[in-house]
């Protein structure tokens, strides 16, 4: 083969690596949500391994990008709307439902998601808004706390998060204990595990944006979740996603709300400090 | 999603005669392939939408028939021409019989 046809493969094959590359890159668009826009770029906070932190929204592909956008195509409205419905059903021994002590959400629940997890001082740990449903329906309605990403809980969270679209992430770690509980999530997030040695921070942090598992890896990020998930077609929960990273590690998977994974949540919803709540986020 | 399929319609409220809008709809269905195995091998019966359809003021806009591979929640988005006020009738037909149907008026300024 001549000098002359290998000048263009060669071209060829560069132009390749450089879209690959490109295609890992965040995207520079911007995310209005029914008007609303979204903050997917954040000055990082002081300590942050970063400069700045991304919504794992800039890092999926277009279309997942406008289902997110439209809040009608997005399947994880779905899951808001019948969080409304369970919001207005009276269950449990008191005869009460969720509004009947907080009213409208819209107004009662305004931003309230971006602020968790905060310090829950009667359980001296950390509190999430799925141990804070719990809480209500055991204290205040007699009813049964959810199993684990029982379906209820799953759609009451991303209903209530949801009050709180467009809001940035900002918790208080001067609140209780958080602060230690946060120094806890941050050894766990680069304590290596798993049969495959890995931490969060080997994927979310030293490869972000590589391609792995058919996926751009993102920060990582929790201020999408509950999120849409077109790999199972249905909500996926904060906790069930760090024990399916943690599974993919081939490790053993702590439980759900346990001491672990709620340090971990404290330490993770921290690395995401000014980021829109997008819930539901749509990812794939 | 165990609940209740629950269909979501987005039709424009007004529109000028002779207007072409655009219709959106969504309805929560676990679309159930036929394919699947339970835990103990068993085939997990086949449950899907298998027809969605769409009609203004009694006359066809829209049709198709769906088979297994459309996943789970679908959605489907297509546009109308409206020359008169009138209500969009949209109906999904699921394989066990039901039909869950929605509809929505629309003015002609």
């Amino acid at each position: 083969m001549s000098k002359r046809f290998l000048a263009p493969v060669f071209a060829m094959v560069g132009g390749l690596v450089l879209a690959f590359s490109a295609n890992a890159d965040p995207v520079d668009e911007e995310l209005v949500i029914d008007d609303i826009p979204m903050v997917t770029r954040a000055a990082a906070p002081e300590g942050h391994p970063f400069d700045e932190v991304l919504s794992g929204w800039l890092f999926r592909e277009a279309e997942t990008r406008e289902t997110e956008a439209d809040s009608f195509a997005n399947p994880g409205m779905l899951a808001v709307e019948r969080g409304a419905d369970i919001w207005n059903t009276v269950e449990g021994s008191a005869g009460k439902s969720c509004a009947s002590c907080h009213d409208d959400a819209a107004t009662s629940m305004k931003s309230v998601g971006a602020q968790y997890p905060k310090w829950d001082a009667d359980a001296k740990r950390p509190i999430n808004i799925e141990l804070q449903i719990d809480k209500c329906r055991v204290e205040n309605m007699g009813a049964e706390p959810y199993k684990f990403d029982a379906e209820g809980q799953v759609a009451l969270t991303s209903y209530i998060k949801h009050q709180s679209l467009g809001t940035p992430v900002k918790m208080d770690l001067s609140d209780g204990e958080l602060q230690d509980w946060w120094e806890k999530g941050k050894e766990l997030y680069y304590t290596r595990t798993g049969q495959l040695n890995f931490a969060c921070a080997s994927c979310h942090e030293d490869s972000m944006g590589k391609y792995i598992r058919a996926d751009h890896l993102s920060q990582g990020q929790a201020n999408g979740f509950p999120t849409y998930r077109f790999n199972t077609g249905g909500m996926v929960s904060l906790h069930n996603r760090f024990r399916g990273c943690i599974r993919d590690t081939r490790a053993e998977m702590p439980k759900a709300f346990s001491d672990e994974l709620m340090a971990l949540e404290v330490y993770v919803t921290w690395r995401g400090t000014g980021l829109s709540v997008e819930t539901p986020a749509v990812r794939q | 999603m165990a609940a209740a399929p629950k269909p979501r319609v987005k039709v424009p409220k007004t529109a000028k005669a002779g207007e072409v809008v655009l219709l959106k709809t969504l309805i929560s269905h676990e679309m159930e392939s036929g394919q699947r195995k339970d835990k103990d091998g068993n085939i997990i019966p086949r449950k899907i939408i298998n027809k969605f359809s769409c009609e203004f003021n009694g006359e066809q806009v829209f049709s198709c028939d769906i088979d297994p591979a459309i996943s789970a929640n679908p959605y489907f988005e297509f546009s109308a021409k409206v020359n008169e006020s009138g209500a969009f009738k949209f109906s999904w037909v699921d394989d066990d019989g039901s039909v869950y149907t929605d509809e929505q008026k629309i003015e002609v300024k």
